[in-house]
């Protein structure tokens, strides 16, 4: 993958917008483009299933998953499916990862598929995935998808830990289970319940802008 | 998105419309029925184990479980817990082989979605003496108390829910009642701040023990382990 400023063959000009070292492929979903704190896409699970940093971690792994698969079949196939079409076939796509990694959580463990609940299903309707298919997988190689998938799945799993971390310390005095704070701490309830999803993910993307601006004015 | 009619002809068109969709049809609907086929034996054993552990924990004392089926005629007859059927109890037996109690699963509306339960009776002292959540999607932090507040559960520590003496009926329904204002021994005490769940919990315990407890009674010669 040395030949990374060529222009894309004939599919699409976002894909000379999208050139550079291959490197960025993946770095920009972690920082500049983070899909949670920049992009502010896929907010329904990011608030919902951040409680604690256990489900926020695997909430983000099978999220990723999904992204990685569907932009890799995408990808892939984006000289076969034609134009008119595309959106049901990444739908497709799409529902059918989500389905398998359904199966495969409820496999893993029950108690994590029901700490999950509805919001496996719901990774289908994440616009994260159908936007990286629709805007970068569908007009970039098989290599670059895949980086871009990658770097955008890290981007959000780092953004759900980021959350589920300070709501579980906050709302349950624990990190992954373990006691963090002593134990007349007295626990924020209001954290674990959906309220507490939206403070936190405010004060996030607060930090987060402060810190882009200081460092476009240096 | 152009609207501009393009000059593609239009049956070539359709057709690879249809194509790709249904190859993409195709390939999704194999890698489905292939994960399903490969999860099903192991997610139908952490079912069962799940459900297993939750017997052993409502009957204490239990060694071994069997499962039981209920007919109007043949009344409660053993099965094999991995047929799926609606009126199915769990027997617990110790060491010696003689019965602890029977596990009864039951459901009904919590506050957020339906609540799955599973609780212990025990015939010889006309008690509850167990009680697990299955299943609930309670709101965490308040609903899920149910599963968790330890003076809630030590309700399930000995509930009377002892028989007329027709053995048809029970001299006192379950009833849930409000924190803090328990004073007989059938009577659900409820926890504040999970008002609706600890209600609900009572009151699933009421109608499944008003129908079941009356057979179990009654049938308890079924459960006798035969000579192996």
């Amino acid at each position: 993958m040395k030949d990374l400023h060529s222009p894309n063959s004939n599919k699409g000009f976002l894909a000379s917008l999208a050139e550079g070292p291959s490197t960025d492929e993946f770095i920009k979903g972690l920082w500049r483009d983070n899909p949670v704190f920049v992009q502010v896409l896929g907010m329904c699970p990011v608030l919902a299933v951040s409680n604690t940093a256990e489900n926020a971690l695997a909430m983000g792994l099978a999220t990723a998953f999904v992204l990685l698969m569907s932009n890799l079949l995408v990808s892939s196939l984006r000289n076969f499916i034609p134009k008119q079409v595309r959106i049901a076939c990444y739908i497709l796509i799409i529902a059918t990862f989500v389905t398998i990694t359904d199966y495969a959580i409820q496999a893993i463990s029950v108690d994590l598929h029901k700490s999950l609940g509805a919001f496996i299903s719901l990774i289908v309707v994440n616009c994260l995935i159908l936007s990286r298919a629709e805007a970068f997988a569908s007009k970039n190689t098989l290599g670059k998808s895949m980086l871009d998938a990658l770097g955008m799945g890290a981007g959000f799993i780092f953004a759900l830990f980021c959350l589920g971390a300070v709501r579980e310390i906050l709302g349950n005095g624990t990190l992954f289970g373990l006691s963090l704070l002593p134990g007349n701490f007295e626990e924020w309830i209001v954290m674990i319940l959906p309220a507490g999803g939206f403070f936190t993910l405010a004060v996030w993307l607060l930090l987060f802008n402060v810190v882009n601006q200081r460092k476009s004015e240096t | 998105m152009m609207e501009t009619p393009t000059i593609q002809a239009p049956q070539t068109s359709s057709f690879n419309m249809l194509k790709a969709m249904v190859v993409i049809g195709v390939l999704c609907a194999l890698l489905i029925v292939l994960t399903f086929e490969g999860t099903l034996p192991r997610i139908q054993q952490l079912r069962a184990e799940a459900l297993e552990k939750a017997v052993f924990k409502v009957l204490p004392g239990t060694v071994s479980i069997q499962a039981f089926h209920y007919g109007e005629e043949q009344g409660f007859v053993e099965i094999n817990a991995k047929d799926q059927s609606p009126d199915l109890v769990y027997a617990g037996y110790d060491q010696q082989g003689t019965l602890i109690g029977m596990a009864v699963e039951a459901s009904g509306q919590g506050y957020a979605d339906v609540l799955g339960i599973l609780y212990g009776y025990s015939p010889e002292n006309e008690t509850i003496v167990g009680f697990h959540v299955l299943e609930s999607k309670e709101t965490p932090g308040l609903g899920d108390k149910i599963e968790k507040d330890p003076d809630f559960l030590s309700n399930f520590n000995g509930l009377d829910v002892s028989l007329k003496d027709n053995y048809k009926e029970l001299k006192n329904m379950i009833v849930p009642v409000k924190h803090g204002t328990k004073t007989q021994p059938w009577e659900v005490d409820g926890i504040t701040g999970a008002t609706i769940s600890s209600r609900a919990i009572g009151n699933i315990m009421g109608a499944s023990t008003r129908y079941w407890v009356p057979l179990l009674y009654s049938h308890q010669q079924d459960f006798k382990l035969t000579e192996d």
